[in-house]
């Protein structure tokens, strides 16, 4: 396969994967605004945060404020991590790619970009917001499944895998990140009610708590929610889980060893610091590290392939 | 009901569908029913369906935007189908087949011995003024003297009906994948009408043109390489060549995926490192193909294909150097050219070509200058084009002085009436001009499309069916009467 397809797909998966969990991210956020006593200060901030765009929002927005946020991070071509921006990416990638993606799934994924366009208005008020999100995350979904059941598990195939299960990684270190930190501490302590329900939203824009719920039937709690998340071998949105599954796809491509050793280094780093027992500032810590050790696998693939 | 056939008018015109008010042709009066029960409700619903599945299936072309850049147009599809009777259609396809045949033996002629100008068929001079012919190609011949692999010609009907040769396209013709899913749309769209006809299928073009491709390759092995070549993203025609590359179970490369070793041969870059590259279907033109042969500073080429291609090792289709028999003035040649490599009279009819180096037919021209249509011989894409109905006076005598200053450059064309099918217009249809382009795949054997992709004018009156200038497009039904 030549280079720069495999870098093609490899990114088309990425993007797809972005605009996903940023639209998981932005409905929970929506749900959970309204749960929270209006005195608790959340808002929309964070979701800025998750994904380090603080400098380029406030070069265009005055104020955090739940209109500018949803601007800025669904439709605003400005912000090339906005859903639609994404979207417009994977589909110019899928263009580029369209030989060797199913042809479903090349109709999808542009029918979900013009979708996404088409229908943007609809994020801004809350009555419409979660059902368009939702079609956005539901689309997804239905891309992924039909490259699972109608693409021939090739390298082509691994390489959009492997997209997907970094970008989602990422995501993943960067909401538990963010949601953990500066939201959830400062009401930890006075409001133990509502910190159940934070890690709830946790839980949810990772779309883990009913599988959460199945494994683990005590209480919602911090410790638990972590080690979950971050290292449930057989939950799919695990970092773990993404982990093993670049590692797995790897494994299939030539020459492989040098990313082999990064993947390894960070699962092993991961399982061996324990990090639902960090107090909140060496958790930090521990996922700039996680994060650091993401990069490393994604400049070796790209090294080893592009 | 909403189509009356008996208001639909051609006054003076061929109707593709439609012999006079109220009368369809023998081989479209069952489609011409089935429209005629149509409620205007069904017309919009089969309009959407068909609007839909061109959205879903991402049938896009290019055009260039000023404020926008490159932006993707759906595109622009009539659902009333063009239809031929395959009995015309046999020979028409007999006369591509000859027509191509001869053009590619006058190819190779010009780059070798030249006999046909040494025998005073063909005039020296007028190869000399040729932009297209390549002096990097002297001395060297192709596979079976095969140079044109892939040609698309551009036929019109007038108004007695007659069918013309309008142009050639040798060089990198484009338009058969929308040919292609022009079929596909329709399959979806009016399935009843595949049962009630006979219609000829198109969809093995692909696999055709993967057959000839491989016939080229220099390795002798079960399965070559075989890639696209393609100017990028932002290529008019990009569309197209990601298609066919997908069609085939080809790579769809872009220049800089390709290398030329130090042994000559052409090795693409993949993930496993570089990996030797047999046959080049190539959608680049000849002046970017390889910088260094030509344009040095060409983003779009590799450096050294024009050598690993004179060393043979690796196939190009079209061979570089093709485009020298497709421009204007050798085009008016053609019927000669048929007659001198075949021994053969032409099938197919040239559209009456007055060259204007030659005085009387010049005379002629300058007097009549009026009702024609003034071409220069090397310009594509309608520049510097005279349409003498449409011009005043003070145009007309530009062109008397340009032709008498340069008259090699010139030839011209009467104005012909092109023919017309029926095109939605709301719910209702309305005459429509249109042309169509066969394309013919030459290897070891000479193969043509079953119809092609047929350009309709959507504007009234218009004769103009480029895409980029409000032109749409229909399938092309070859329909088998025989066997109803």
């Amino acid at each position: 396969m030549l280079s720069r397809t495999a870098n093609n797909l490899y990114w088309l998966a990425r993007y797809l994967e972005r605009a996903e969990n940023t639209a998981r991210l932005i409905n929970v956020n929506s749900h959970l605004l309204l749960d929270l006593p209006s005195r608790v200060k959340l808002g929309w901030e964070p979701i800025v945060d998750i994904l380090s765009f603080r400098d380029t929002f406030y070069e265009n927005y005055k104020e955090c404020d739940e209109k500018s946020v949803i601007n800025f991070m669904v439709v605003d071509k400005k912000n090339t991590g906005s859903i639609t921006s994404s979207l417009r990416s994977a589909r110019e990638n899928a263009r580029t790619v369209k030989e060797i993606i199913p042809r479903e799934a090349w109709e999808q994924i542009n029918a979900l970009y013009l979708y996404a366009i088409e229908n943007q208005n609809e994020a801004f008020t809350r009555r419409s917001r979660y059902a368009y999100l939702n079609k956005i995350i539901l689309a997804n979904q239905t891309i992924a499944g039909l490259l699972a059941g109608t693409m021939t598990h090739d390298e082509a195939y691994a390489f959009m895998r492997m997209g997907r299960n970094l970008e989602r990684a990422d995501m993943s270190t960067r909401i538990i990140d963010v949601r953990s930190a500066t939201l959830l501490s400062e009401i930890e302590n006075e409001l133990p009610a509502f910190s159940n329900i934070q890690w709830m939203g946790v839980l949810k824009s990772m779309t883990a708590y009913q599988m959460y719920r199945r494994e683990v039937r005590v209480r919602i709690n911090r410790k638990d929610v972590l080690t979950f998340l971050l290292t449930d071998p057989r939950f799919p949105r695990s970092l773990i889980h993404a982990i093993d599954q670049i590692e797995r796809c790897v494994t299939e491509l030539p020459h492989s060893k040098d990313t082999i050793a990064k993947t390894s280094t960070v699962k092993n780093y991961l399982l061996n610091a324990k990090p639902a027992s960090l107090v909140q500032n060496k958790l930090h810590d521990f996922i700039d590290d996680i994060q650091v050790g993401l990069i490393e696998i994604d400049k070796q693939i790209e090294e080893s392939y592009f | 009901m909403a189509i009356r056939w008996g208001s639909y008018k051609v006054p003076n015109l061929h109707d593709e569908l439609v012999e006079k008010a109220g009368k369809p042709r023998d081989y479209s009066a069952r489609l011409c029913e089935y429209l005629r029960a149509l409620s205007d409700k069904e017309i919009n619903e089969l309009k959407a369906a068909s609007d839909s599945a061109i959205h879903t299936m991402g049938i896009t072309f290019r055009v260039y935007h000023q404020e926008e850049g490159s932006i993707d147009r759906a595109w622009p599809f009539d659902i009333v189908p063009r239809l031929i009777d395959s009995k015309e259609w046999t020979m028409i396809e007999r006369g591509l087949k000859q027509r191509v045949k001869a053009l590619n033996m006058f190819i190779d002629d010009l780059y070798n011995d030249q006999k046909i100008i040494k025998d005073g068929v063909f005039p020296a001079s007028m190869l000399k003024k040729s932009k297209n012919f390549l002096e990097e190609c002297r001395g060297f011949s192709p596979a079976n003297g095969v140079w044109a692999h892939i040609c698309g010609s551009d036929l019109v009907r007038d108004n007695k009906g007659k069918v013309y040769v309008l142009e050639d396209n040798l060089r990198v013709p484009s338009g058969v994948s929308y040919m292609l899913e022009n079929r596909q749309v329709m399959k979806r769209v009016f399935p009843e009408m595949f049962e009630k006809y006979n219609i000829l299928p198109v969809d093995d073009y692909p696999s055709h043109l993967y057959d000839m491709l491989a016939e080229m390759s220099p390795r002798k092995i079960e399965e070559p390489e075989i890639v696209v070549l393609t100017p990028g993203i932002y290529n008019s025609a990009y569309f197209e060549h990601a298609y066919l590359a997908q069609q085939m179970g080809a790579e769809l490369v872009e220049g800089p995926d390709l290398v030329v070793e130090d042994d000559d041969c052409v090795y693409m870059r993949t993930i496993n490192g570089l990996s030797r590259v047999d046959v080049i279907y190539r959608r680049v033109d000849d002046w970017f193909i390889d910088p260094e042969a030509f344009h040095p500073d060409s983003m779009l080429g590799v450096p050294g294909l024009i050598r690993a291609w004179k060393a043979g090792n690796v196939g190009l289709a079209n061979a570089p150097g093709s485009g020298v028999a497709d421009d204007k003035v050798v085009y008016a040649y053609v019927p000669k050219i048929i007659e001198y490599y075949l021994n053969e009279e032409a099938i197919l009819a040239n559209v009456p070509t007055y060259k204007c180096n030659n005085k009387q037919e010049r005379e002629y021209v300058l007097e009549n200058i009026a009702e024609m249509v003034v071409k220069p011989a090397n310009e594509s894409g309608g520049y510097g084009m005279l349409i003498g109905p449409h011009a005043d006076a003070a145009e007309h005598d530009k062109f008397r002085k340009l032709i008498k200053a340069d008259p090699r450059n010139y030839v011209a064309q009467p104005m012909l009436m092109l023919s017309t099918a029926p095109t939605m217009v709301g719910t209702r249809v309305e005459p429509r001009h249109l042309d169509l382009r066969p394309f013919v795949l030459s290897g070891k054997e000479i193969k043509v499309t079953m119809g092609g992709l047929t350009r309709v004018a959507l504007e009234k009156g218009s004769m103009v069916v480029n895409s980029s200038q409000g032109g749409g497009s229909k399938d092309t039904w070859i329909v088998d009467m025989e066997d109803q």
